[in-house]
C-alpha cells in the first residue's frame, strides 16, 4: 500500500463514523455473483528501489544508437530547465483548468503558447493542443468539412507526400463520417506533389487539400502554388507543418496570393519543440486557423479577460463547443489534451526564441546537406529526388535498404527509415535525417559503416552480418 | 505580466542553441521566411523566473486536496516520472528496430498483460492517447465489428442521461446517432427506458459503472443481457475504474470494450489537461479491431504487432504508439503496487469517499443519492443553500478556493442541480478530510450570515472572479505588439 497514508486508528475511526464494520461493507452494492477473485495473477508490489533497478535494466537493453532517422520525430537539443520547470508539482499534477481563479498559471502559460504559436505559424489563432501531429490533422480535416462555406463535399485530397502514418491515422478517424481521402502522387524527380496529378481534380467539388511542409520526403513543396489551387477552386488549405522548420521558412500565414490570406488552417506535430523522442509520444498537435474558423476548432481555447476588479486574467472560453458543454453537438470529443508537452513547448520557445530557433532550424538543414553529400560520395548511394530539402533526404541504395538498416543496427547505427512499405516505387529507397544534434564524428562514423555494409552487401552478395570493428 | 512584455530586442538565451546561423543553402528565396517569428526576447533566467512565479499560480495535487470528481486526483508518485525520464527511454526513437527496443517493449507487453487482468478484458491496445480517444476506438471498433458481420443497418448508440460530454459526442464521431436513456431517481439507469429504445438498429450502449452519479449500476448484468440480445454491444467508459479495481471486473460484467484513464486509476500526471493515456481492452469478438501497434512476445523476443497482423484493424490512431512515456509512467505506477496494492486503491478510495459523504451530510449538506452507497465519489447538491441563500453551487467552489481547497466537479452531471462531484481519492489522510468538512462547514455559515463575501469569493488568489462573458464576446486569443 504504497500511497495510502491510513492508519488502523483511522480506518476504525473512519468505519465507525460510516457506521459499517469493515471496507469490505462498503462494497455490498455490487451483486455477489460478479465479485472479483483477488488480482492474484499481477505481480506483486516493489519498492521505488526494486522499480529503479528494473527500470535502469529496462532502459539499458535499449542502447543508445546513434539515430539518423527523422521521419516525424526528431532529436533536438532541449534546455534543462525546460522539463525542470515542466515537471513541477504545480504544473505536473494540475488538471484542465476548469477553475480558472486557481489556475491562472496554466491558463495565462497556454495563452502565451497560443501567442507563440500564432507568431510562428503567422495565423490568427491557435487552440490549445492535440494530441498529436496525426490526429490533429485528423481534426484539421474535420474542421474544413465542417468549416467550408463553398463547398458540401466531403471529399478531402491528400498528397502522397504526406507521412504515410498521417494519412492512416487521418483515415481511420475520419472514414466513420463519410469522408472520402483521395491521394495525390508525386514528381518522381522531384518529389514534389505532382502539379500535374493536381490539376486533374480542378475544378471538382472538394473541401480541402492538404500541404505538407516539408514532406515525408524532406522536400520543400510549392507551397505557394499549391494554396492558391485549393483557393481557385473552393477549397481550405491545410497545412501540415513542421514547426521548427517556421522559423526559416514561410509560415503558413503566408502562403500563396495574398489576397486569400495563406493556408486556412495550420497543423502539425508540435514534437521538435522541446518534446524528447521518447519512443513516439507524448508530443502534442497544435492546431491554428484563421479568425473566421475559430468557433469550428476542436479543443481547449484560451482567452484573455478581466476579473471583478478589472484585473488581467484568463479563462477557458468558447466552450460552447466542447463535448461538456455540447454533448453531441461537439465539434469534437476532446477532452484531455496535451497540456504538459505544450507546457514543455512554451518554455522552450522562450528560451530559443525566434533566433535560437532558426539556428536549430539552419543547422539541421546544414547538417543533413553534410550528411547526404558524404553519404552520395559512397559508390551504390544516390540522391532519389532533386527538389530542395529541409533536414531529411530519401537515398537510394545499391542494396535492400532493410538489410543494410540491419547491418548498421548491429553495428549501433540507426541508419534511416525504409521506404519499401509506403512507397513500393521507389525502390531501395531510405530516408535519412541529422538534426543539429548529429556531429562531424557522428556523420564520420555514419558515413564509414554505410561504406562498408554496402560494399560488402554489393560485392560478397552474402546474407550473413558484415564483420569489422 | 506577459513573457512577451519582458522581452528586449536582441536577448537571448545564449547557451541554448547553436553558436552559428548557417545559410540555407538550396532553399528558393521564395520558401523562406520573410520575417522573423513575434517569439519573445529574454534570458534564460529571465524564462526561469517567469515560469517558475506562473507554476506558484495554480492549484495542484502536490500542493492542495483536489477533489475534482471523475478525475481521480490522486498522488502521482514521483518516481514514476524519474523513472519514465531515463536517458535511454526517452532517447528511443519511435521507429527504432526491435534489436534496440527490448527493453520499451517488455514494459509495453508487461502492461498490457496486467491491464487485462485487472480489467478481466481478453487483449489490450495501449494507443488512444487519452480517455475520448479510447471512447472513439471502442464505438469505431463496434461499428467495424457489425460492419464486418454485414450488419450495418445499426445506426444508434445508447447512453445515458448522466454521461460525460465525451459519450454522446464520441458517438458522433463514429457516425451514429445518440439515444439518452434517463437515469431513475436512485442513480439507476432506467431499465425500462433501455427496453424501450432497443432495437435492430442498436448499435451498442455507452456505460460507467460506477456511474457518474457516483454509485455501482446494480442491474449491470440484466442490462448487459438485454443489450446483447438486441444485438448490440457494450462499452465500458473507464472513468471511474479507481473504485472496482479488484472488486469487480468489466469484462466480468459483460462488457465488450472497456478504456481506462491511466491518468486516474494509474496516476499518471494531469499536466494541467493531458498527456493522458486510454487504453482499450476487449471481449474475444473485438480482437480483430483492435488498433495499432500492439506488442507481442513469442517466448523469447517481443516485437510490434501491426496492420500486417492484424488485417482487420480500425488502424492508427495517432503516427506512432500513443504517448508511450504515460504507458511507461503506468507501468511503474502498477509494478509499485502489486495486485495487493490495485485491490486496497480501491478499498481505500471508497473507504475516503463513504466518510467523506457521512461527514458532510452529518454537517446539513445534501446528498443527491443519501440512500445509496458512495463509490469512489459521491454528489452533494446545494440546492437547499442555492434557494434559501443565495449562495449556488460555483460560489461554494470559488470560496473554497479561500480555504485553500480546489473545488469538486461542478455543475456535472447535469442532472442534479447545483452539485459538487467529490472524489477524495485514496492518498488523502483522514486529517485531510476533515479540513474539507471543515471548510464547508465555514462556508455554509458565511452563506448564512454573510452571503456577499461567498458570492465574491475568491478573495485571495491571484485573480478574482474573471468575467468568462467578456472573454467569449471581445475575444483576445494572442499577445499582439502593441500598434
Amino acid at each position: 500500500m504504497p500511497f495510502i497514508p491510513h492508519t488502523e486508528d483511522d480506518v476504525r475511526a473512519m468505519l465507525t463514523a460510516i457506521g459499517v464494520d469493515s471496507i469490505d461493507d462498503l462494497f455490498d452494492e455490487i451483486p455477489p455473483t460478479l465479485r472479483a477473485k483477488a488480482l492474484e495473477k499481477l505481480p506483486e508490489g516493489m519498492s521505488e528501489m526494486e522499480v529503479t533497478a528494473l527500470m535502469h535494466a529496462r532502459a539499458r537493453m535499449d542502447g543508445q544508437p546513434l539515430c539518423f532517422i527523422g521521419a516525424g520525430a526528431y532529436d533536438h537539443h532541449i534546455p534543462a530547465a525546460v522539463w525542470q520547470i515542466a515537471t513541477r508539482g504545480e504544473f505536473y499534477s494540475a488538471y484542465t483548468p476548469y477553475q480558472a481563479e486557481a489556475s491562472q498559471g496554466t491558463l495565462q502559460l497556454l495563452y502565451e503558447y497560443q501567442s507563440m504559436m500564432t507568431a510562428l505559424m503567422a495565423m490568427d489563432v491557435s487552440n490549445a493542443s492535440l494530441y498529436d501531429g496525426a490526429s490533429g490533422l485528423a481534426e484539421a480535416v474535420l474542421m474544413a468539412v465542417r468549416a467550408n462555406r463553398k463547398s458540401k463535399s466531403r471529399r478531402v485530397l491528400l498528397p502522397r507526400t504526406l507521412h504515410p502514418a498521417y494519412r492512416k491515422t487521418v483515415r481511420a478517424i475520419v472514414s466513420n463520417q463519410n469522408i472520402e481521402l483521395v491521394e495525390v502522387g508525386f514528381d518522381a524527380r522531384s518529389g514534389r506533389t505532382d502539379q500535374t496529378a493536381l490539376q486533374a481534380f480542378a475544378g471538382e467539388d472538394f473541401a480541402a487539400l492538404v500541404v505538407p511542409q516539408p514532406n515525408f520526403f524532406g522536400v520543400l513543396e510549392d507551397v505557394d502554388a499549391l494554396t492558391d489551387f485549393a483557393h481557385a477552386n473552393g477549397m481550405l488549405a491545410i497545412a501540415v507543418v513542421n514547426p521548427l522548420a517556421m522559423a526559416v521558412l514561410k509560415p503558413p500565414g503566408e502562403w500563396g496570393d495574398a489576397a486569400n490570406g495563406g493556408a486556412d488552417i495550420a497543423c502539425g506535430e508540435g514534437q521538435p519543440l522541446g518534446a524528447p523522442l521518447s519512443s513516439g509520444g507524448p508530443y502534442f498537435g497544435f492546431l491554428c486557423c484563421k479568425q473566421d474558423l475559430v468557433r469550428q476548432m476542436p479543443g481547449r481555447i484560451i482567452g484573455k479577460t478581466v476579473d471583478l476588479e478589472g484585473k488581467t486574467g484568463f479563462a477557458l472560453t468558447l466552450q460552447a463547443r466542447e463535448q461538456h458543454i455540447r454533448r453531441s453537438k461537439a465539434t469534437s470529443n476532446i477532452c484531455t489534451n496535451q497540456g504538459l508537452l505544450v507546457t514543455a513547448a512554451t518554455i522552450h520557445m522562450a528560451l530559443l526564441g525566434g533566433e535560437g530557433l532558426a539556428r536549430v532550424a539552419a543547422s539541421c538543414h546544414a547538417n543533413t546537406a553534410t550528411l547526404l553529400e558524404r553519404l552520395c560520395a559512397i559508390d551504390g548511394v544516390t540522391r532519389c529526388f532533386d527538389g530542395p530539402l529541409f533536414h531529411e533526404g530519401v537515398l537510394q541504395l545499391a542494396a535492400p535498404v532493410a538489410d543494410v538498416l540491419r547491418s548498421l543496427a548491429a553495428h549501433n547505427v540507426l541508419g534511416g527509415y525504409d521506404l519499401a512499405a509506403d512507397y513500393p516505387e521507389l525502390e531501395n529507397a531510405v530516408l535519412v535525417c541529422a538534426t543539429e544534434m548529429r556531429t562531424e564524428a557522428d556523420i564520420d562514423e555514419y558515413a564509414s559503416k554505410l561504406s562498408r555494409v554496402i560494399a560488402a552487401r554489393t560485392q560478397a552478395r552474402c546474407p550473413v552480418e558484415p564483420k569489422f570493428n | 505580466m506577459l513573457i512577451y512584455e519582458q522581452s528586449q530586442p536582441g536577448r537571448r538565451a545564449f547557451a541554448q542553441a547553436p553558436k552559428q546561423r548557417p545559410p540555407l543553402d538550396g532553399v528558393p528565396t521564395a520558401l523562406q521566411r520573410a520575417n522573423p517569428p513575434a517569439l519573445p526576447e529574454v534570458s534564460e533566467m529571465q524564462a526561469v523566473r517567469h515560469y517558475t512565479r506562473l507554476s506558484r499560480k495554480n492549484f495542484s495535487i502536490d500542493t492542495e486536496f483536489y477533489p475534482l470528481g471523475s478525475c481521480t486526483m490522486k498522488y502521482n508518485p514521483r518516481a514514476c516520472n524519474s523513472l519514465a525520464m531515463l536517458p535511454g527511454l526517452l532517447a528511443r526513437h519511435p521507429y527504432a528496430p526491435d534489436t534496440h527496443s527490448q527493453g520499451f517493449l517488455a514494459c509495453m507487453y508487461d502492461l498490457q498483460e496486467i491491464l487485462k487482468e485487472v480489467t478481466g478484458m481478453k487483449r489490450v491496445s495501449l494507443v488512444p492517447a487519452a480517455g475520448a480517444q479510447g471512447e472513439f476506438t471502442g464505438v469505431a471498433m463496434i461499428r467495424a465489428y457489425h460492419d464486418a458481420r454485414g450488419d450495418s443497418a445499426r445506426n444508434e448508440i445508447i447512453v445515458p442521461d448522466a454521461a460525460h460530454g465525451t459519450n454522446p459526442a464520441t458517438a458522433v464521431m463514429c457516425g451514429y446517432k445518440v439515444r439518452e436513456i434517463p437515469t431513475l431517481d436512485d442513480g439507476d439507469v432506467d431499465v425500462e427506458a433501455l427496453k424501450a429504445v432497443l432495437g435492430p438498429q442498436t448499435a451498442g450502449i455507452m456505460l460507467t459503472n460506477p456511474s457518474t452519479v457516483g454509485v455501482f449500476e446494480r442491474r449491470i448484468t440484466e442490462i448487459a443481457r438485454l443489450v446483447h440480445e438486441a444485438g448490440g454491444l457494450l462499452y465500458y467508459d473507464g472513468a471511474n475504474l479507481n473504485a472496482i479495481l479488484g472488486k469487480v471486473r468489466p469484462g466480468d460484467m459483460g462488457f465488450d470494450v472497456i478504456h481506462m484513464n491511466l491518468h486516474k486509476t494509474f496516476s499518471t500526471p494531469h499536466g494541467g489537461g493531458g498527456p493522458g493515456a486510454g487504453p482499450v481492452g476487449v471481449s474475444e469478438r473485438l480482437i480483430p479491431f483492435l488498433p495499432v501497434p500492439m506488442v507481442g512476445f513469442d517466448g523469447h523476443d517481443y516485437h510490434w504487432l501491426t496492420e500486417k497482423e492484424c488485417p482487420q484493424t480500425i488502424g492508427k490512431l495517432s503516427a506512432f504508439a500513443g504517448n508511450a512515456g504515460v504507458l511507461l509512467r503506468a507501468y511503474v505506477y502498477a509494478r509499485l503496487l502489486g495486485g495487493e496494492g490495485m485491490v486496497r486503491v480501491a478499498e481505500y478510495a471508497t473507504l475516503n469517499a463513504n466518510y467523506l459523504a457521512k461527514r458532510l451530510a452529518d454537517a446539513g449538506f445534501d446528498l443527491a443519492y443519501p440512500g445509496r452507497r458512495a463509490t469512489h465519489e459521491f454528489i452533494v447538491t446545494l440546492k437547499k443553500q442555492a434557494k434559501e441563500l443565495g449562495v449556488t453551487a460555483m460560489d461554494f467552489a470559488k470560496r473554497l478556493l479561500d480555504h485553500g481547497y480546489h473545488a469538486p466537479t461542478t455543475y456535472f452531471p447535469l442532472l442534479v442541480p447545483e452539485c459538487f462531484l467529490i472524489e477524495p481519492t485514496e492518498t488523502e489522510a483522514m486529517d485531510a478530510l476533515d479540513g474539507f468538512v471543515a471548510a464547508m462547514v465555514a462556508i455554509k455559515a458565511e452563506a448564512e450570515t454573510s452571503a456577499e463575501i461567498v458570492k465574491t469569493a475568491p478573495h485571495t488568489l491571484p485573480v478574482r472572479r474573471l468575467d468568462d462573458v467578456r472573454a467569449a464576446r471581445e475575444l483576445d486569443l494572442r499577445w499582439q505588439a502593441a500598434g
